[in-house]
């Protein structure tokens, strides 16, 4: 695309964005550089004072991720966390490609109607549900375990998976649906042979979404699962160690870059897909 | 359309229907019921619960809180996030900057409450300051603050700062879409005749990038209605930086209060259906114009 002509001085422009940039990151590399110190360094002097001997690598150590991630329990954490992540983003998107596809292509009473306060639901905060499905999950037995908050993730993820979903679905050219349908296939076959593989974009961006969503999540996880070591993701254990280590910043700052590993890595790796699929959930409750 | 049996749609259906019902709709009606009753659901206490959200002095200032996120926090991430996206559509390496002012929305709001605590680490002033903050503050002679305990305006105002670092990059994204889709003849035409930038950005730029500028500022507004994260492992609603949902979390876990907590749900659901209906109504005027 041509980019605009600039009328005003351009090196004060770009001045003013590296200056900016520069803001943007400075937070997370202060983060990064202090995990990798020693313990002594940290208490004793700035993260900024390693670049007056960058190429001193003495003053870099993996010791801090090893306690962290061993001692203090971040890994049984992070594996944890997968634990909760990935059930609950494939159930549902499952579930919602299965509801999205019967919205966008069948013919039922009340679709318009049902479809529409499906999506209504988005505008529910998670803080009304809490207390009835908490004593509902008690009576059930499944408070502090997995399965309780895979459940909780699919109900709440629910109605904007499907959305997201049955815009795309929906948006499928109709003749399609008409040849298949000619040549006697079934709609569970129309459904996994047609609509599953011309769908894998919109499933990529939502899939990215609902994983950074669990991943990240902090109310769901501490209300539905508590902090006990056994089921914590890192999200509740790292806001328990800001409260019990608040001044070793060598333990928070590895911490906290454990738990960002994994989602840099995704942003990085798949920024297109990323960005759609953020952009999508930004309406989430 | 494809043809089906009658029964078939309510299969495909019915899994997604069963889990909103029990996860949304029924606790939702649940919450407004037993947010008039007291704390363990047992007496009806009318609108009891309702008098103390609007009496007490903490809740009230959670209310006063929220406002505080709404006057700032929404502003500066919307303008913020439109002079950059205005700024990068200029230069070559737009997308390099744009991905690292989208990078904090990668992250959990736990993993960028550390990252800014760090931040605003605070030591006493024979200490050497290890909170970049701090430091430079050292640097020009001046005593170190500890930032997140000032009440009541500087600790709120490094919160939000957090809020706004996270979300600044999501409304760049947004709104540089809706920039791009501006005609460029328009915005050279107005150079030819003899505008200067900032009257293009006022007369041309602003009104047509209007509708999305609404969009962006009422998700950020519901966005700001429901922030926890940050304060809850930032300050813990401490020196007067409680919120809402962070309250609300103190009444239903810590007081175990299921009365008051209901009550506090359901004023933040009331709070947030205007913004919706505003978002509503923006995207209907939207499809009315294509």
């Amino acid at each position: 695309m041509k980019k605009n002509t600039i009328s005003f001085s351009s090196s004060s422009l770009h001045l003013i964005i590296i200056i900016t940039a520069f803001i943007w990151v400075l937070p997370t590399v202060g983060l990064l550089i202090t995990s990798f110190r020693p313990p002594p360094d940290v208490a004793a002097s700035g993260w900024w004072t390693v670049f007056q001997h960058p190429f001193n690598f003495t003053c870099y150590s993996l010791e801090n991720y090893q306690r962290v991630i061993a001692k203090i329990g971040l890994g049984r954490a992070f594996m944890n966390t997968l634990f909760i992540t990935i059930p609950s983003t494939i159930i549902p998107i499952l579930i919602a490609s299965f509801a999205a596809y019967a919205f966008a292509w069948m013919e039922f009473p009340g679709r318009k109607l049902i479809f529409i306060f499906l999506v209504g639901l988005l505008v529910i905060p998670l803080q009304m549900t809490m207390i009835p499905v908490l004593r509902i999950f008690s009576n059930l037995g499944i408070v502090g375990t997995f399965p309780g908050i895979w459940l909780a993730h699919t109900g709440y993820g629910l109605p904007l998976v499907t959305y997201l979903l049955y815009t795309f679905i929906s948006g499928l050219p109709s003749e399609l649906f008409d040849s298949s349908s000619i040549d006697g296939a079934t709609p569970f076959q129309i459904f996994i042979k047609i609509v599953m593989p011309l769908s894998v974009p919109a499933i990529a961006s939502v899939t990215i979404f609902q994983f950074l969503w669990v991943w990240n999540d902090l109310l769901v996880a501490l209300v539905y699962l508590g902090g006990t070591p056994e089921v914590a993701s890192l999200t509740v254990s790292i806001s328990a160690l800001v409260g019990s280590y608040g001044q070793d910043w060598e333990l928070l700052t590895a911490a906290a870059f454990v738990s960002m590993i994994l989602p840099l890595a995704l942003f990085l790796g798949l920024q297109r897909y990323f960005v759609k699929g953020i952009l999508a959930g930004s309406v989430k409750g | 359309m494809i043809h089906t049996k009658k029964i078939t749609p309510w299969l495909y259906i019915s899994p997604a229907v069963f889990l909103l019902f029990f996860f949304l709709v029924y606790p939702s009606i649940k919450t407004i019921y037993i947010s008039f009753f007291d704390y363990n659901s047992e007496k009806f206490i009318g609108l009891k619960n309702y008098f103390y959200c609007f009496t007490n002095e903490t809740m009230l200032i959670s209310f006063r809180n929220n406002a505080l996120w709404i006057a700032f926090f929404v502003p500066l991430t919307v303008f913020l996030g439109l002079i950059i996206a205005i700024l990068l559509d200029k230069v070559k390496y737009e997308s390099i900057v744009k991905s690292l002012i989208f990078m904090p929305m990668a992250i959990s709001f736990v993993g960028a409450g550390v990252i800014w605590k760090f931040v605003y680490a605070y030591r006493p002033i024979s200490a050497a300051q290890t909170g970049i903050l701090n430091a430079i503050r050292s640097f020009f002679q001046l005593e170190p603050l500890p930032w997140l305990i000032i009440r009541p305006w500087l600790n709120n105002f490094c919160l939000i700062m957090v809020g706004v670092w996270i979300w600044t990059g999501f409304c760049m994204v947004i709104l540089s879409a809706s920039y791009k889709g501006i005609p460029r003849e328009l915005l050279e035409a107005a150079r030819v005749d003899g505008a200067n930038e900032f009257r293009i950005f006022w007369k041309i730029i602003l009104p047509l990038m209007k509708p999305t500028l609404a969009v962006v500022a009422t998700t950020m507004t519901i966005n700001v209605l429901k922030v926890f994260d940050i304060v809850y492992v930032m300050t813990n609603g401490n020196f007067d930086t409680e919120v809402i949902a962070n309250r609300m979390y103190k009444e239903m876990f810590i007081f175990r209060n299921y009365g008051r907590a209901s009550s506090i749900a359901v004023l933040l659901l009331l709070f947030i259906i205007p913004m919706i209906l505003v978002n509503i109504r923006r995207f209907r005027e939207q499809e009315t114009i294509r």
